[in-house]
């Protein structure tokens, strides 16, 4: 198989305008003709599915959640980046795409992430029309903020809940067209598989949540906007919710797998508190604009915070790198929290690190900083008992989320014709590691400003016939969702679904998490096998699969990541050189920084699936034309 | 964090499906302080599935209050005893040794319970599909900052647009009245300069909707924002109230 990127000629600055002029389109009075399937309303399918139904596509919108609305990005909090230079601090499109590329660490599309520069502008005005109540100076203007891996303001932001604020503005869009009649939503429907009709993919499997009943849809192309899989490790910041089942299953179907270790361990969260914890709560990174990261400069140190001496406090990012201080990019604070807690200098010995406010509060007043953060303190307080105004936040790195994902070119769609995927589901714009503020600029650019063109252009030779349900394919594909979900249900073992996952969470957390080695991803290959071994023979699976059933939904789940985690380990271990999030402990430099190896590396490791824990891997080469190749520092 | 484990008895609404009767049913369970009340339904649930027994249907999804997908009433609250607290956010050091907490789902009319805790609550989209939007078509949009607004009047747009549609006003509400979710979106377009030349015909689509959705009408008791989770001020009823009459005065000059 070859992997065409599919990716324009010309100079970086014109590729999506040419691009644009030369995609065929779809007359107007046939677009109705057409019948698409929209997988998710995240930020990314709410924004497609609008769009799309407001060019007149007949639209099909599915998601497990009963409302769209609930998507797991209405957790965002901290804002989303654009180009816009209001600040007039030296931003430009270009500065976006190298801040990208180069925080990316140099794995990620040049003109992918070029485009998604480009439009980031639009998506500002395009929220703002909606009436997304960003925040705004005195004077009625726009206001931003800093994010890590970036020296200018460009984050946008609504309070500490910019991404309620988008989704519900998508969702507004999404509400229009579903009056106008060119949108239907299904809500509470889980997609089990896609249906390939002649190699295209045309339709898809779901469970009826409430009813267990097994229902096929068919359309001229299908687009996946179902989110991350951060949730392969039990304990992260998604929404409970949140899983790969979607894109594995269109993976199993040969759609490529691309990167899937470029995971993102987020450092500002909350630390775990015992076993029965059930998610890790994300304290936004924005907090990194005010508050001070540091530790005790001794082990063992276990005074209360505010009887440590500053001599005595260690502020090792800011000591480390003094050029982006407490703004360095999420994976290096986040291995550097690893690092001293290793060092046993975390908090009273445990995994944590401080965050503390007490300088900005004496510099700008408890006011402008409750302004800013009053919600995120809140909820801190609420979760841990203690006031973060008066106490410095005790906080630690969590899995939050994944670069990787399907494979896409240009246009955003699969090596399966007819497939395409947005949002956090592909592995596209971020590489190694994503900058703070990007994943909901990127969501959103695919939905409103990249499908909409791109879609076109493949439908554009595709007839618009009504796919027939009837067919095989369908039959065949249903029949496979039925044998796996009677299968679950007939092991009736001793091991309760979540107890295998939270096993399969520590063995990906400790092995292929912010810092892995050769030996202990083989380790880690065979015991996720013998996990999932047991999981098919020890899993109890209570209720039948004709009625709401929540233990069936989490056990499908389970199982895709039983054999996503296995592909994570494969491909870490494939990749001999550290990059961004994937930090290999055999290459680094003397001071302990990531060592790329960009003669054999640097490409995109897109897995084929072969059979379950099989899969044949294909590179694409990625040319680095615009941004040099260099050494990532921060210092 | 930590101390000592919580020996409590939950009284669980169970009923299999919307037209079975339904009862509470009793656990006993000892819980960590630290831990979620639905990090205690999820402990519940596993100790049940073990033994092979249907577990308790309750719905969450980002545990950060926020997406409004979890609600429970709990003894006798909607989303429990604390003030601007979500279900998902309330932890157990907040109850004490030996109490007994009641659960139950959002009750109302226009909810039909689904299954145990789980209730229906599409009324709300069908409110929204309505008319809570801008009438645009993406790419059409000016320049961001060629609109200023306010900082105060972006913030208290903002007040309004947090709402989580999650029901709990509805739940409150002895009348099973939706004025305070409605009243929410209808403000911050209202607020707005964006959502001003709809602003007469937008508030009577979705008071329609409201009323054909089942909802009952607002007698001012205010429970709906003492429950609310995200503290949404009554105001927003009120500046609703005005705009529905106000549409009433604008359609006779202009066609809305
Ligand atoms: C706590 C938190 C804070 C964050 N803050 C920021 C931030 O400040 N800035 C930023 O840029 N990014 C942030 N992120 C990241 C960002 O929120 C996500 O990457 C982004 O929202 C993902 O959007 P999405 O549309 O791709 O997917 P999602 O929002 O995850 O949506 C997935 C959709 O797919 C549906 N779905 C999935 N599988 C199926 C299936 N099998 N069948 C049917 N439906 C399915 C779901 O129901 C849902 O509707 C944050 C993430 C977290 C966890």
């Amino acid at each position: 198989m070859k992997l065409e990127s599919k990716v324009p000629e010309g100079n970086i600055a014109e590729k999506w305008t040419n691009h644009k002029f030369k995609m065929k389109l779809v007359n107007p009075a046939n677009k109705r003709k057409y019948d698409l399937i929209v997988v998710g309303t995240g930020l990314a399918g709410a924004s497609a599915a609008a769009t799309l139904g407001e060019l007149g596509y007949k639209v099909k919108v599915f998601t497990y959640h009963d409302s769209s609305r609930r998507a797991h990005s209405i957790a965002a909090q901290g804002g989303i980046n654009a180009a816009k230079n209001y600040q007039n601090d030296g931003d430009s499109v270009f500065r976006l795409f190298y801040d990208t590329v180069k925080g990316g660490d140099f794995r990620s599309r040049e003109a992918n992430v070029y485009r998604l520069a480009e439009v980031s502008n639009n998506i500002i005005d395009q929220c703002v029309a909606q009436g997304v109540p960003f925040a705004r100076e005195y004077g009625g203007l726009l206001a931003n903020r800093s994010f890590g891996g970036a020296q200018v303001s460009r984050t946008f932001y609504a309070r500490g809940e910019t991404g309620q604020q988008l989704l519900l503005g998508a969702y507004s869009s999404l509400n229009r067209q579903i009056k106008n009649g060119n949108v239907t939503v299904y809500h509470r429907r889980e997609m089990l598989d896609l249906v390939l009709v002649n190699g295209r993919a045309q339709g898809i499997v779901v469970r009826n949540l409430l009813t267990g009943e097994i229902e096929k849809y068919s359309a001229q192309a299908v687009i996946l906007a179902t989110g991350g899989y951060s949730n392969v490790y039990f304990l992260s910041t998604n929404a409970m919710n949140s899983n790969a089942t979607a894109a594995w299953r269109a993976h199993k179907r040969g759609a490529l797998f691309a990167n899937p270790s470029f995971t993102q361990i987020h450092p500002t969260c909350l630390p775990v508190h015992g076993e029965g914890q059930s998610k890790l709560v994300l304290m936004s990174e924005s907090l990194r604009n005010d508050g001070r990261i540091w530790v005790p400069k001794k082990a063992g140190d276990n005074r209360p915070p505010n009887e440590i001496p500053e001599e005595e406090r260690d502020y090792y990012l800011e000591r480390k790198y003094p050029a982006f201080g407490n703004l360095v990019p999420r994976d290096v604070a986040s291995r550097n929290a690893k690092y001293v807690c290793d060092e046993g200098r975390g908090v009273n010995g445990e995994r944590a690190v401080y965050l503390d406010f007490s300088d900005a509060i004496k510099r700008v007043g408890k006011k402008v900083i409750e302004e800013k953060y009053g919600n995120l303190f809140e909820m801190y307080e609420n979760i841990t008992g203690e006031n973060p105004y008066e106490v410095p936040m005790k906080i630690y790195p969590a899995p939050h989320y994944t670069m990787g994902g399907l494979w896409v070119d240009y246009n955003l769609m699969s090596n399966i014709p007819g497939l395409f995927v947005l949002g956090e589901a592909n592995f596209s714009d971020h590489g190694a590691n994503r900058l703070g503020a990007s994943a909901l600029m990127q969501g959103l650019a695919d939905g409103y400003f990249v499908i909409p063109y791109t879609i076109g252009n493949y439908l554009a030779s595709e007839k618009p016939e009504k796919v027939d349900t009837d067919r095989a394919e369908f039959k065949e594909a249903v029949d496979n969702v039925k044998e796996g979900i009677a299968k679950l249900l007939s092991i009736d073992g001793k091991q309760t679904v979540d107890e295998i996952h939270k096993r399969l969470g520590h063995l990906l957390m400790d092995k292929v998490g912010m810092s892995r080695n050769e030996k202990g991803l083989k380790e880690v290959i065979e015991q996720i096998r013998e996990l999932r071994e047991e999981f098919w023979n020890d899993v109890k699976v209570v209720g039948t699969g004709e009625e709401l059933n929540q233990t069936l939904e989490r056990a499908g789940r389970v199982a895709d990541f039983l054999e996503l985690g296995e592909l994570m380990a494969v491909d870490a271990l494939n990749r001999n050189e550290s990059c961004g999030a994937h930090f290999r402990e055999e290459y680094q430099t003397e001071e302990g920084e990531a060592l790329r190896n960009d003669e054999e590396y640097a490409y995109v490791a897109a897995w084929e699936f072969k059979k379950v824990g099989e899969w044949e891997l294909h590179k694409e080469d990625l040319k680095f034309e615009y941004v040099k190749l260099a050494t990532r520092s921060y210092k | 964090m930590g101390g000592e484990k919580l020996n409590l008895t939950l009284k669980i609404w169970r009923q299999n499906s919307p037209d079975d009767k339904g009862q509470f049913e009793e656990f006993k369970v000892e819980i960590s302080p630290d831990a979620s009340i639905l990090e205690m339904l999820d402990e519940l649930n596993n100790d049940l599935e073990r033994e092979g027994k249907r577990p308790v249907a309750f719905e969450s999804d980002c545990r950060e209050g926020i997406c409004g997908t979890c609600g429970i009433v709990i003894n006798g609250h909607p989303h429990g005893p604390l003030p601007k607290t979500a279900t998902c956010q309330l932890h157990m050091r907040n109850f004490k040794n030996g109490d007994v907490i009641y659960l139950e789902p959002f009750r109302a009319a226009a909810f039909p319970i689904i299954r145990d805790l789980i209730v229906d609550r599409s009324g709300f989209d069908k409110i929204q599909q309505a008319g809570a939007y801008i009438s645009f078509n993406t790419g059409g949009a000016p320049d961001a900052n060629s609109i200023p607004i306010g900082k105060d009047v972006a913030a208290a747009a903002l007040d309004a647009a947090e709402c989580i549609g999650c029901g709990a006003c509805v739940a409150a509400c002895k009348n099973s009245s939706a004025m305070l979710f409605v009243g929410a979106k209808v403000s911050q377009y209202a607020l707005l300069p964006q959502g001003q030349p709809e602003r007469y015909k937008r508030v009577q689509t979705m008071v329609a909707a409201m009323d054909e959705a089942g909802f009952g009408s607002c007698t001012n008791t205010y429970a709906c924002e003492a429950e609310c989770p995200k503290g949404i001020s009554i105001m927003n009823i009120a500046r609703m109230n005005r705009d529905f009459i106000k549409a009433k005065i604008v359609e006779q000059e202009v066609d809305i």
